[in-house]
């Protein structure tokens, strides 16, 4: 009876033939499984950081949405009058950082704004402060963490998900959204959306749709949720599901009104009334389950393992490059 | 050169008799009919003529793709000038703007239409849009030459009308103001077009979100003062409440549709939408109703006297001003004029490049000759500095001299002086010597006579 193999799982008392009753004590339960609710204290105290990135040109209701995602005034314009902006002159950025609570859950969101896209006369190379920033992001990520004496936690600025406004003109995709989703979608995971998708009928959304993911397929655009990074066939079929409804055609709003006597965020005209979380008139409730109830560490999790990584990557080859010897100009660089 | 040769004066759809009936008052007494003569049925004769003539209408329509513009035209018309099959701008990639023409003939209750649609794919929407304009305004100038070669020429049986008459303008719904586009667009035609600006998709916009929007739009055109297609002055006091009604919903709020849906029972055009259908023919939904009625029914030959009056005869005064910028009489030039660009065998563009060429020289030469003078004065203040600067020096020189001068005079004196002194000193002396010979004398004389 010699086992070359220790079993080293508990062994269960034999049950006595004829007792029904359990056991008072079960002596089978280890407790590993209480790791997980050590997780949760750790990362309640912890608190967690989401980054976003909205880009599109103005008038596409991005700071709308982002109040009606986060149901609190976070964007940018609150501060200020909303009527009489400029545009500025050269794509600036703007970020906004807030500390929200929910349920003892802390988390630091920061919006990142970026007035002035494609709203000049002549729109060449406007995401080039665009990728130049979130490069910086980056590049402060990898300064820190290539520190000598580094912080155990280090602050984490990088953008997580990049939100594109796409004008719901009804037949494509213009010329301008397809540059800037191409260069982009190598350093960030994009979320394209369709902005003020109340202009719609249903049958013109859904036509509009498969335009898009055509001319997305047909650009080589990888937006998230990404294909080459699902893990297994459980990602793949809910993933799968997600990228039959990308891009996503939302209606924001801040304010609430009054349907069926109940109080609802919604947009009130005179033909009827828009509901937000409805998903028979809007996409709102898709987008939002997937950025903050199902998504987000995913997000969390390509944008440090997957983007951050090939960013390091790069930069790490330019140095070693350097201290060669070698020419510059042999690294690829996914900057223009 | 006049920019406006006329004020615009407006003239009823039917017939220009209120200026005939005006010029005629100027000369003549006003006489009150004693019977009944009957060219009070003038305007029907005049109706009938054109009706038979039949009707011509040149609209362009402008904006970026996607906001709505075929199917605008579609519900205006109610024909199917672009239909389904017609390429939409997905299939249309086009790297510069291009600007078509669709014909089309429409007849209704006898009067026949011939309206032709002009329309510029492409525009706005490439990446770098500088420039887009540029098409829009050589067809509109190339059709204002067409028709002012048309005008001159001798046989002048058949001049078709392919002047532009009106520019409708599509503005997309932001909610915040006009993009750099729209009002770079717009300052460059209007003068030259009458320009209608219209909010596309008006749906996407809550009632008090389209009132903001509105009203920052005006505020906005007013402030780069742009000339925006105005209605006319009314006398009549139902008209013109009319009028003020439609300018305070300038610029109209449009939604286009050509697909009837069913609501309250009845049939109406309109879009479905999951939360209601919003329907395009209800004045409290949108302004298609009073698009339609302004520019078909009211405003239709008041658009194209504007055209005629204003913008053509801009075009066409600038035009022949530049051919007779030498001097020429504008009169007497346009009864020899046959074709324009064979005047002293130069063009009149050519010809005004060569006069600003002038000009320049000109100014140059002046310049030249404004330096060159201030030169010589500069020259001649400082020669004249340095002579009183001179004349200064001599002046203190001479000064010192004579002070020199008396300087010495008073030193001789004082020398004189001292000698003088002297002199008397020794002289004193001498003096007292004899003096004290004389005591001594006179003492030892009375000591002698002692003896």
């Amino acid at each position: 009876m010699s086992d070359s193999v220790v079993d080293l799982r508990p062994v269960k008392p034999a049950p006595s033939p004829a007792s029904m009753e359990k056991p008072s004590v079960d002596f089978s339960y280890v407790g590993i499984d209480a790791i997980l609710e050590q997780m949760r204290r750790k990362a309640m105290k912890q608190g967690f950081e989401l980054n976003i990135m909205v880009v599109g040109q103005s008038g596409l209701g991005k700071s709308t949405l982002m109040n009606t995602l986060f149901k609190s005034k976070v964007s940018r314009r609150t501060g200020l009058g909303s009527a009489d902006e400029r545009i500025p002159k050269t794509v600036e950025i703007k970020s906004i950082s807030h500390e929200i609570e929910e349920k003892g859950v802390r988390m630091k969101l920061t919006v990142i704004d970026t007035p002035g896209f494609g709203d000049h006369i002549n729109n060449e190379n406007c995401w080039q402060p665009i990728m130049r920033f979130i490069n910086e992001q980056y590049e402060q990520y990898l300064q820190e963490e290539i520190n000598i004496n580094r912080k155990t936690r280090i602050p984490d600025s990088r953008v997580h998900c990049c939100i594109y406004f796409i004008p719901p003109t009804g037949h494509s995709l213009r010329p301008l959204d397809v540059e800037f989703m191409r260069r982009l979608s190598k350093v960030v995971n994009i979320v394209p959306v369709i902005a003020k998708a109340d202009t719609l009928t249903l049958e013109e959304r859904d036509f509009f749709k498969n335009k898009i993911r055509e001319e997305l397929q047909a650009n080589d655009i990888d937006v998230y949720p990404q294909k080459e990074f699902d893990e297994d066939a459980e990602d793949r079929a809910i993933n799968e599901r997600i990228r039959g409804m990308v891009p996503f055609a939302v209606v924001g709003s801040d304010q609430e009104c009054q349907v069926n006597g109940r109080r609802l965020l919604g947009r009130k005209t005179k033909w009827g009334t828009i509901e937000v979380e409805n998903i028979a008139h809007c996409e709102f409730a898709y987008l939002r389950d997937l950025l903050i109830r199902s998504h987000m560490q995913n997000i969390k999790d390509i944008t440090s393992s997957i983007h951050y990584e090939g960013y390091r990557v790069r930069r790490l080859n330019e140095c070693n490059a350097q201290t060669n010897g070698f020419d510059e100009q042999d690294v690829t660089s996914h900057e223009l | 050169m006049t920019d406006q040769m006329m004020s615009h004066c407006p003239l009823t759809p039917h017939l220009g008799l209120d200026v005939a009936a005006s010029l005629l008052l100027a000369v003549a007494q006003q006489k009150n009919l004693e019977g009944y003569v009957g060219f009070a049925d003038l305007p029907n004769q005049v109706y009938r003529k054109s009706v038979k003539r039949g009707f011509e209408f040149t609209l362009m329509v402008v904006g970026e793709s996607g906001l709505g513009k075929s199917t605008l035209i579609n519900s205006l018309f109610l024909t199917d000038l672009y239909s389904s099959e017609y390429p939409g701008p997905s299939h249309r990639i086009k790297q510069t703007v291009q600007v078509e023409q669709s014909k089309v003939l429409i007849k209704e209750g006898g009067v026949q239409l011939l309206l032709t649609i002009v329309d510029t794919p492409g525009f706005g929407d490439a990446v770098d849009n500088s420039n887009c304009w540029q098409p829009v305004i050589d067809h509109i100038d190339s059709k204002f030459e067409d028709y002012l070669n048309a005008e001159s020429r001798v046989n002048r049986r058949q001049m078709p009308d392919s002047r532009v008459h009106s520019c409708l303008y599509f503005i997309a719904p932001s909610g915040h103001g006009l993009k750099p586009l729209d009002i770079e667009f717009m300052k460059r035609l209007h003068e030259k077009v009458n320009i209608i600006p219209l909010i596309a998709k008006a749906d996407t916009l809550t009632p008090e979100e389209c009132q903001q929007f509105k009203k920052q739009i005006m505020r906005e055109i007013q402030e780069h003062k742009i000339k925006i297609y105005e209605f006319p002055e009314v006398h009549d006091e139902e008209e013109s409440k009319l009028a003020k009604k439609i300018k305070d919903r300038l610029p109209l709020a449009v939604v286009g549709s050509n697909t009837s849906v069913e609501v309250n029972g009845k049939r109406v055009r309109g879009r479905q939408y999951p939360w209601g259908i919003a329907e395009v023919e209800n004045g409290e939904h949108c302004d298609f109703t009073i698009l339609r009625d302004m520019l078909i029914r009211t405003h239709m030959q008041d658009l194209k006297d504007v055209t005629n009056n204003v913008h053509y005869e801009n075009y066409r005064s600038r035009k022949l001003a530049a051919v007779t910028y030498n001097g020429v009489e504008n009169d007497k030039n346009k009864s020899q004029l046959t074709k324009l660009d064979t005047v002293e065998g130069i063009s009149p563009l050519a010809q005004m490049e060569e006069e600003r060429r002038e000009h320049v020289a000109k100014m140059k030469k002046m310049e030249m000759e404004m330096e060159q003078v201030f030169e010589m004065k500069v020259k001649e203040k400082i020669q004249k500095l340095k002579d009183s600067e001179a004349e200064l020096q001599r002046r203190h020189e001479q000064m010192k001299k004579n002070l020199e001068a008396q300087h010495k005079e008073l030193e001789e004196k004082r020398r004189q002086l001292e000698e003088d002194k002297a002199n008397w000193e020794t002289q004193r002396q001498l003096e007292q010597q004899k003096l004290d010979a004389t005591r001594t004398l006179e003492k030892n004389k009375k000591k002698g006579k002692i003896f």
